[in-house]
């Protein structure tokens, strides 16, 4: 397995150069240029001033140059800076931003988890009865409800009218001068709500999965073999069958890792929370190249590890499954 | 400056709470001017940069207007104002503008502030390597020189009206930027992130990217010390949970969406918390055309969606009759504006006449008009993310329907708007609005020679008289010179419609009230931010 991971990792690299060009060409195909400065309306802006961008940006040099350059510069972990006005490191804006979404992703992934699993197997091993209904259609009002709109009306209900959470922002106006405790209890208040509804509408997806595993899984033969052997149902349920129906879960949450780092932008917009979501966004907006290439280079650094995470816990957890295992004559 | 706004009178108490001018007690106590408590402000947009002479996005402006000066500003009447300069003086032949500047101003830093300062602001924005979207207003100046610490002298290839009011640009420190301006590097410096220096009244604190800016009281400020002692700028992108906040008390002003401000807060607990501000907006929108298709090139056919569009029931509509009709490009109440010009009536019957007398007189099996065997049909584009335009973009689809004429509408983001139809000139009619600034020159927009790609008159329009009357207003520097021709401008532009004005959007601020000093004017109500004021007993947040 050791050989078999390492040569993954080896050609991760070039797959790795690859998807960059392919993106940094896309990316510049788009129509719109980094060096409109202006806003929504057409602002007087000077033709000097684009042009000194452009040499600025080196936009002027064929596309291929551009990217050899900024290959060169990725090779010895310089991300480069940003096209924005504010003209700071991406590793800066993007290195402040990435705890706050890695926080907030790491504690809802936890919780559609430690809800999807139970809710996934007692619906399957009851089956069509009123618990299972009730949690279809829970999970699916959830799945359909628009994220925007079930945020708004918490912040109405929590935060304008019953006044017991806060509406937006990460931190209180008065942070500072808050004792450690306070601090982290305010913290983890402004959290509530944001979770609350992206959890919400995610619960859904992986619930559905554990249900449908769930259900192939007691099915199987070995489960029969297991009750007529007399094991307590708990046990046949919570110790064989689950361990079976969780492969695709793994699967699925290796390929979730990338995701991690992704915000979600209209939960940011509304929260008024300064994540990787509404960073990109922008960047997109303003066609900040750097910025943007900076975030590809990290998802697909994480895509491919996850992948790779993914097939070895596969094959670590499935012993049908050996990779890189040689047929024995 | 210190404009107080209310009058303490010796009377009796009688507990009524504050109502912005004119209140004299609250809470048992006169109101009286003090120093202290926080204000917190909204701000839809991030703030990209803390050097405002490289940007042009508002959320970077409004804070740069708290921590740097111009040398001249505009007070409530919208007329010119010494701030960095005491006095200023145009030669005869309005060549030469002198400036006698403050003394003992100094920047945040300590360091004194002087004419060399102004000297560096100028050929920083010049400068090649600089990208500064405000060069453009000083094409026309030849040399800028420091007579002494404290007179600047700035020399002109050629009169320009627009002179003083393009110095209301803010000056920058030379001991800390010129080596960065220097080596090309201005946006990598210090001063447009992490420690801003400028004489402003108010000092940077800090700044968290996408959550807040904090800046605190520049007690040595050169009108004196600014009343409020922080404020902080919270980035909220979404104007609904802006509003939230606003009901929660979370920040204590807002500027609210017509829907905000005419339905969602008339009841007595908001009233109590806030005050309400109403005036006319520094910017209008329009139905503009591409005037080298043919068809609209024909001055009948634009008069006709004048005639054919209710302008009123088109405010009502978007604004919910929060705006006012627009004429022509000067702000209503300006010197520049025209108040004899009359917006054309809604006259559906004329509109057809005129587009009759133009060659559009039959209709084809689907009712709409027809001329050398082509229907009038044409797309009417207008950027994501306005949705009133979005709004008038249809109500324009349904009043020109009635007319015979069909309009497919299409919203498109704003980059690919403007790099694919705006500047390719590959559109043909268009929703899209003006901002006016403090000076009412609008050579830029509709003179015959700014038509390259990257000017603004993009709708291709040529009229000589127009360019004329735009030659002859921006080269002299006597105001009632310059009021004759704008006043004949606009009636100009008002027969020939190149663009149907529709309506300038009044500006809707909310502010808590708690503070007191606000005086609504033609400028607005933030010219005067310093003097603003919380009563002792009103205070909310300690002093940061």
């Amino acid at each position: 397995m050791l050989v078999y991971a390492l040569r993954r990792l080896a050609l991760a690299v070039p797959l790795l150069v690859g998807i960059t060009f392919v993106s940094f060409v896309v990316l510049h195909l788009a129509p719109g240029s980094p060096v409109e400065i202006g806003g929504g309306d057409l602002d007087p802006s000077a033709k000097e001033a684009r042009e000194a961008l452009v040499k600025a940006f080196e936009l002027d040099k064929p596309l291929h140059e551009q990217y050899g350059k900024w290959l060169l510069r990725l090779v010895r972990l310089d991300f480069g800076r940003s096209f924005a006005p504010d003209g700071r490191p991406v590793l800066d804006k993007i290195g402040e931003r990435l705890p706050v979404t890695l926080v907030l992703n790491l504690i809802e992934m936890i919780i559609i988890l430690s809800l999807a699993v139970p809710i996934g197997v007692l619906s399957a091993t009851r089956q069509y009865s009123t618990f299972d209904t009730i949690t279809t259609v829970f999970v699916f009002v959830g799945f359909a409800t628009p994220d925007f709109w079930l945020a708004l009306l918490l912040m109405i209900l929590f935060g304008a009218q019953l006044g017991w959470l806060p509406i937006s922002g990460l931190r209180s106006m008065n942070w500072e001068y808050l004792s450690f405790w306070q601090q982290q209890w305010d913290f983890l208040s402004h959290l509530i709500l944001p979770i609350g509804v992206a959890t919400f509408g995610g619960l859904a997806g992986f619930s559905r999965y554990m249900r449908q595993s769930m259900l192939e899984v007691v099915r199987q033969d070995y489960v029969q073999t297991a009750r007529a052997k007399g094991l307590a149902e708990r046990v046949v349920i919570g110790k064989h069958a689950l361990r079976n129906a969780m492969l695709p879960i793994v699967t699925i949450l290796g390929l979730s890792l990338p995701t991690l780092i992704g915000g979600s932008v209209i939960v940011e917009w509304i929260f008024a929370i300064p994540g990787m979501g509404q960073l990109m966004v922008q960047a997109a907006f303003e066609r900040d190249y750097p910025v943007l290439m900076g975030n590809l280079v990290i998802v697909s650094t994480l895509t491919l590890v996850a992948n790779l995470l993914a097939d070895l816990a596969y094959s670590a957890v499935d012993p049908r499954i050996r990779v890189g295992a040689r047929r024995r004559r | 400056m210190r404009s107080v706004a209310c009058v303490v009178l010796a009377a009796l108490a009688t507990g009524c709470s504050g109502e912005g001018d004119g209140a004299a007690f609250a809470r048992g106590g006169p109101i009286t001017p003090a120093y202290g408590d926080t204000f917190i402000e909204a701000s839809l947009g991030n703030v990209s940069s803390l050097i405002p002479n490289l940007t042009s996005d508002q959320a970077s402006h409004a804070v740069g207007d708290l921590l740097y000066d111009g040398l001249v500003d505009v007070n409530r009447e919208l007329e010119p104002v010494g701030h960095l300069a005491e006095s200023w003086r145009f030669s005869k032949d309005c060549l030469t503008l002198t400036f006698r500047l403050r003394r003992g101003v100094t920047w945040h830093d300590g360091h004194p502030f002087t004419a060399d300062d102004v000297v560096f602001t100028w050929k920083m924005t010049m400068d090649p390597k600089t990208p500064s979207p405000y060069k453009s207003d000083f094409n026309d100046v030849t040399r800028v020189e420091a007579l002494d610490p404290y007179t600047v002298r700035v020399s002109y290839a050629k009169p320009y009206a627009k002179a003083l009011m393009s110095w209301s640009a803010k000056v920058l420190p030379r001991h800390l930027l010129e080596r960065w301006v220097r080596e090309g590097k201005v946006r990598e410096a210090p001063q447009n992130w992490q420690a801003p220096v400028g004489t402003g009244a108010y000092r940077f604190k800090e700044i968290k990217s996408g959550e807040k800016i904090v800046v605190v009281a520049n007690r040595r400020y050169w009108a004196g010390s600014p009343h409020i002692s922080r404020i902080v700028v919270r980035v909220i992108p979404s104007q609904a949970t802006q509003f939230l906040e606003l009901k929660a008390r979370g920040i204590d002003a807002m500027s609210l969406t017509a829907m905000q401000f005419k339905r969602q807060t008339e009841y007595r607990a908001f009233e109590k918390a806030y005050n309400k501000f109403r005036y006319g907006g520094s910017g209008y929108t329009y139905f503009g055309f591409n005037l080298r298709d043919p068809r609209f090139a024909d001055r009948r056919v634009r008069q006709a969606f004048a005639y054919a569009i209710n302008k009123r029931e088109l405010i009502d509509g978007v604004r919910l009759g929060l705006g006012r009709e627009a004429t022509g490009p000067f702000r209503p109440g300006t010197w520049a504006d025209n108040p004899a010009v009359t917006a054309y009536p809604y006259d559906p019957a004329r509109a057809q006449a005129l587009l009759a007398a133009a060659g559009w007189k039959t209709r084809n099996a689907e009712g709409l008009l027809v001329k050398d065997g082509r229907p009038f049909t044409f797309v009417l584009l207008t950027n994501q993310g306005n949705d009133e335009r979005k709004k008038v973009a249809e109500i324009i689809q349904a009043s020109l329907r009635e007319l015979g004429i069909g309009v497919e509408i299409r919203v498109i983001e704003w980059a690919a708007f403007l790099k694919e139809h705006i500047k390719k000139r590959r559109f043909e009619a268009i929703v899209l609005g003006w901002g006016t600034g403090t000076d009412p020159d609008q050579y830029v927009v509709w003179h015959s020679s700014q038509t390259g790609p990257d000017d603004l008159n993009h709708i291709s329009y040529a009229n000589p008289e127009v360019d004329a009357l735009l030659e002859v207003g921006r080269a002299t520097c006597q105001q009632a010179d310059r009021a004759k021709y704008y006043h004949r401008l606009h009636r100009v532009l008002a027969e020939d419609q190149p663009i149907i004005f529709l309506y300038w959007p009044d500006a809707l601020p909310a502010v808590a009230a708690r503070v007191y000093g606000i005086s609504p004017g033609p400028a607005g109500i933030r010219y005067n931010f310093p003097a603003w004021f919380v009563p002792k007993q009103l205070q909310r947040y300690t002093a940061g």
